[in-house]
This record gives C-alpha cells, sequence and structure tokens, in this order.
C-alpha cells in the first residue's frame, strides 16, 4: 500500500506518468493504425452487412471502454472506501467523464449501425437501453461530483453511488443472453472461439488495445494536472525542462 | 486507382453511415486528449517562465 500512496506525492507522479506518456504515446499509434488499416481496407466486406459492418471497429472498444471503465471506478471505489486511498478518488473522479463520453459514443456509433442494419436508429431493446441506462448513471456522477460541497465527504458518497449502479454491468453483458433482443451476441468470447474470423478480429483486438491505451494517457494527464497544478506546492517545476 | 479510393470511400452504400461514426470517434479522441494535454503545457510554461 505504501507504494500506491508514495504515487501520491506530485513530483513522483509527474516523473512516472512523463517516462510512461510517451511509450504508451507510441503503442497507441502503432495499435491503433494497425487497427484502422487493418479494419477499414485490409478486412474483407461482410458477407450480409457489406461495409456497413466497419462501424465494429469504432462501436466494440467504445461498448467495451464504457463498461471497462466503469469496473475500474468500482474497484477504485472499493479501494477509496476500505483502504481509504486518495489515489483511488483521483482515478475514481477523472475516469468518469472519459467513460461517459465512450458510453454516448457506443450509443451513437451503435445508432449509426442500427439505421441500415435494422430499419431504425433506436428501440426499446434490452441491451440499448441498459447501456442508455449507463450514460445516465456517468451524468448523475458527474452532476454529483460537481455538486457536492464538501469534498472528502462527497467523494465517499460518490464512491458508494458508483457501487450501486455497479449493478447495471452484468445487465448490461448478459442482455443479449437473458431477452429475445435485435442485438447480436458476444463477438469475442474469453472461454471459446470467437465468432469472428481472423482476418477481422485482429484489426478489432488491436482497437481494442489502443483504446485501453489511450483511456490510460488520458487518466495520467488529467491526474497529473490535478496533484501538480491544483493540490501541490511545486518549485520543483521549474527545474524540469 | 482512382476508382478504388472511390470505391473505398463509397464504403458499399454505406458510406453516410460509417464515416459519421468514424468522425464522431475520432473527434471525441481528438478533444479528450487535446483539451488535458494543452492544459498540462499551459501551466507547465508558466512555472518555467522566471516572474520578474
Amino acid at each position: 500500500m505504501w507504494f500506491i500512496n508514495s504515487l501520491l506525492s506530485p513530483k513522483k507522479f509527474f516523473g512516472l506518468s512523463s517516462k510512461l506518456i510517451p511509450w504508451l504515446t507510441a503503442l497507441f499509434i502503432l495499435s491503433f493504425a494497425y487497427g484502422i488499416i487493418g479494419g477499414l481496407i485490409l478486412a474483407p466486406a461482410d458477407y450480409q452487412q457489406g461495409d456497413g459492418f466497419r462501424i465494429i471497429y469504432v462501436h466494440a472498444p467504445c461498448a467495451f471502454l464504457s463498461l471497462f471503465i466503469y469496473a475500474v471506478m468500482a474497484i477504485a471505489a472499493i479501494a477509496g472506501i476500505v483502504w481509504r486511498l486518495k489515489l483511488a478518488f483521483l482515478v475514481m473522479r477523472h475516469s468518469t467523464t472519459v467513460g461517459a463520453g465512450f458510453t454516448l459514443l457506443a450509443l451513437i456509433t451503435g445508432s449509426l449501425w442500427g439505421k441500415p442494419m435494422w430499419g431504425t436508429w433506436w428501440l426499446w431493446d434490452a441491451r440499448l437501453t441498459s447501456e442508455l441506462i449507463l450514460l445516465f448513471l456517468y451524468i448523475g456522477i458527474i452532476l454529483f461530483q460537481s455538486a457536492v460541497a464538501q469534498k472528502r465527504q462527497g467523494e465517499r458518497i460518490t464512491a458508494i453511488l458508483v457501487l450501486i449502479g455497479f449493478i447495471d454491468i452484468p445487465i448490461i453483458h448478459y442482455s443479449v443472453y437473458w431477452w429475445n433482443t435485435l442485438h447480436q451476441g458476444a463477438t469475442l468470447k474469453v472461454f471459446a472461439p470467437s465468432a469472428i474470423e481472423s482476418s477481422m478480429l485482429y484489426p478489432l483486438l488491436a482497437m481494442i488495445a489502443a483504446f485501453l491505451i489511450y483511456y490510460v494517457i488520458v487518466l495520467f494527464l488529467r491526474m497529473s494536472y490535478e496533484l501538480t497544478a491544483l493540490q501541490a506546492n511545486h518549485h520543483w517545476l521549474k527545474e524540469q525542462k | 486507382m482512382i476508382d478504388a479510393i472511390l470505391r473505398f470511400f463509397y464504403m458499399g452504400g454505406y458510406a453516410w453511415y460509417v464515416w459519421s461514426a468514424y468522425t464522431c470517434v475520432f473527434a471525441f479522441l481528438l478533444m479528450q486528449w487535446f483539451l488535458p494535454w494543452r492544459r498540462w503545457q499551459k501551466y507547465l510554461r508558466e512555472q518555467q517562465q522566471p516572474k520578474s
């Protein structure tokens, strides 16, 4: 635990993020470039959906990140409540807007995919509705964060709110199995062969990896700014080039 | 060559849907990266300038 707490030192966090961000950016560019070229050019058109299926290379990573970021926030909420880690509350606070953005994008890109394939922009399908509820949860958390006056108490209440909202995550994931929906089942499976051909699969995995790295970079940028600029006395910064 | 490029942009008739989805995502990725980065750079410049 002392290692995590030591990262809260603005100087240490600044050093760590300054070292990691260039490497993460290089990794992001590589996987993003492979994903985009593979998805838009190299992967063959789908036999039913034609080139319209290429929306999957932005839709699936956004949908995945919307759930993943909420799961990270829930883990951070537990760490914040149980071990009183300030870093955990920072992760939670700065993940919210990014998560809300990815959820909104998952809904928009899903709508743009649904119109030509299902013939409608929107329907009150189990998967779509539960994802919309996730967006409302994110918005609620953002509003609550900006409304609370007492920061310390507010962080704990926000963490409890995040944990209550976590119930929506398994519902979103299993909605396509629990209810009859128009939305297709999971394309990527962890314990079974994926339901997608490898020339289509690898660019998709690369895009998901790129979006994950992107999230880490943005989180680092936001957290370093808050730790350094808003919370710290920073004479040491003047010595940095 | 030009035919191949036009065919690529046409996306088998799904151009509007595909390119709109990619544009939304790219705009979001750029904005979410650029805004904190610019704030950081501005702050670092301020800190490293000698105060007169």
